[in-house]
């Protein structure tokens, strides 16, 4: 349902262009998929690309085949496209049941906001009436990223390393609100990630390095070859310390 | 009274129908309405505009309306207003100015309140300034707040004005009693070629007094704010002043907070921060299907709010 063509995407950078995404395509079905990869390989910036954020210097991106490349980011959002931030954004004044009525598209009862906390393992009564602010946790506002991505429930879910500071307690809730999204929600979760326990749930495994996909299959089989792509990055570190 | 100025009493003082407690209304210059209770007397004065509010010592829960409006076109006006709250009294008060002005004369009101806050007593004070009409006339205000809190006492002032005034200046000047609190925080939004002065000045003469001065603003358009606080510690006391501004547009905001201290154990901190929307937020919000134009409404009314 989700179909990236060719896509590139290049940015000046202190050496001149470089080339962060070479030529990727992808067709991603409804289910649970992970981008996984070395950091630096262009995973987020792919993230960025489908929320319509980044905006590719060639390639095309199709939803249920209409053609989206050109379409704005509020645009995307409205035809189901729900994007949660590697670092949310902080708001003054903003509460978190503001947010999470936003992002349901309608005014929401407090009960109907403490359920998506709740969820996301935060103590809801503590946190919905918060502000968006500087007082909340890295954590904290990481989780209610999520519950904004819960509340829209969209065909296309799309998560940029939803565990990045999270503890260990509440990953573990964090794996069971992607495993209940899979069974509820029908629609397409796309996830980037480094974590095994997270690419242990996925349909599929799309590895991504260097900016082309190098491996797309199941976990088990994908594994091996990730440990590969691993001792390859080791090897020419060697050969350019020898060298 | 019409339609539009039931609206302004609404919009300034939350009032629809009569108030519970004590209340007087002023219309274009004249007192409209009044009402006492046992423990709240309202008098005019005799020798210029204004009026004398009476809270006596150990009144709990009673609030007060005080609203004036001026639906006149080209009206202008001078009034003092003095509080005086009894000790230990604990007491809300509203005040609030609409100017609804659809003609082409200019309509001002300018205001000095001045409260005596007694020993140990409590009071909220909340103000709001608003203008609307579609005339040419400038719809000007000028408000001045003269706050003295005698020991112990605590005063805390929401003041807030949100449209339609071209032009005010708003001085507020305080003195502090030994273990006197008080707390100011201001919302203002500014549009087209509007502009508002902010001058806080407090005095903090009383052992163990505390300060916090509060503005959050937004100036969009071709508007200008202007915010000073100056706080003196002039004995063992803390005070804080935060200045927090959102520029759009072709906007210009200054922030000029000065902290002077006049006693070792005075501790005083200000802090400005001037910017516009971060484009983050825009997008954050965007990618919850609102449109460039509604996000930055929501991050405006959430930040004011």
């Amino acid at each position: 349902m989700l179909r990236l063509e060719n896509i590139c995407f290049s940015a000046e950078g202190e050496n001149g262009v470089k080339d962060i995404l070479k030529n990727i395509s992808l067709e991603l079905d409804n289910g649970f998929a992970v981008i996984t990869g070395p950091n630096g390989s262009g995973k987020s910036t792919l993230a960025k690309i489908i929320a319509g954020i980044i905006k590719p210097t060639s390639g095309k991106i199709y939803l249920d085949g209409e053609d989206i490349t050109d379409l704005s980011v509020t645009e995307r959002a409205q035809k189901g496209v729900s994007f949660a931030f590697q670092q949310p954004v902080r708001f003054k004044g903003i509460t978190v049941h503001d947010l999470i009525s936003l992002a349901s598209g309608k005014e929401i009862t407090v009960a109907q906001a403490c359920d998506y906390l709740s969820q996301v393992g935060l103590c809801a009564r503590d946190y919905v009436n918060r502000e968006i602010n500087a007082s909340l946790s890295g954590g904290e506002l990481k989780r209610i990223e999520i519950a904004t991505v819960l509340a829209r429930s969209t065909k296309v879910s799309v998560f940029d390393e939803p565990e990045a500071g999270i503890d260990l307690w509440s990953f573990n809730n964090l794996i069971k609100v992607f495993e209940k999204m899979h069974q509820t929600l029908g629609g397409l979760i796309l996830i980037i990630s480094h974590q095994e326990r997270i690419l242990n749930i996925a349909d599929k495994v799309i590895v991504v390095s260097e900016g082309s996909v190098k491996n797309i299959g199941k976990k088990d089989e994908i594994l091996p070859d990730l440990l590969g792509t691993a001792s390859l990055g080791c090897k020419v570190l060697t050969d350019s310390l020898e060298g | 009274m019409d339609n539009k100025e039931l609206e302004l009493l609404k919009i300034i003082a939350d009032m629809e129908g009569t108030p519970s407690g004590a209340y007087n209304i002023r219309a274009n210059g004249k007192a409209f309405d009044r009402k006492v209770t046992e423990n709240v007397d309202i008098k005019s004065k005799t020798d210029k505009a204004g009026i004398d509010i009476i809270i006596k010592a150990g009144t709990k829960g009673e609030k007060v309306h005080i609203p004036v409006i001026i639906s006149e076109s080209g009206h202008e006006e001078m009034v003092y207003n003095d509080f005086y709250i009894g000790d230990g009294a604990d007491v809300e008060i509203v005040a609030g100015c609409g100017i609804h002005n659809c003609g082409s004369g200019n309509s001002r009101h300018d205001g000095i309140h001045t409260f005596y806050v007694g020993k140990n007593a409590r009071v909220l004070y909340t103000e709001k300034h608003y203008g609307d009409g579609d005339g040419t006339g400038g719809k000007v205000m000028n408000p001045a707040t003269v706050i003295h809190v005698a020991e112990g006492g605590y005063m805390e002032m929401e003041t807030t004005q949100i449209k339609g005034i071209d032009s005010t200046i708003r001085n507020s000047t305080a003195v502090l009693g030994d273990n006197a609190t008080l707390i100011i925080k201001e919302k203002i939004m500014t549009h087209k070629d509007q502009l508002a002065k902010t001058n806080f000045v407090v005095d903090m003469n009383g052992n163990g007094c505390s300060a916090n001065l509060i503005s959050r603003s937004v100036a969009k358009g071709n508007s200008k704010q202007v915010f000073v606080s100056k706080i003196n510690g002039n004995n063992k006391c803390t005070g804080h002043s935060e200045c927090d501004a959102i520029i759009m547009d072709n906007a210009q905001v200054s922030a000029i907070p000065e902290v002077t201290a006049n006693h070792i154990d005075a501790s005083l901190i200000h802090e400005a921060a001037i910017g516009k929307i971060a484009g983050e937020q825009l997008i954050k919000l965007m990618t919850l299907g609102l449109t460039e134009e509604q996000a930055e409404e929501q991050i405006v009314n959430g930040f004011l709010k």
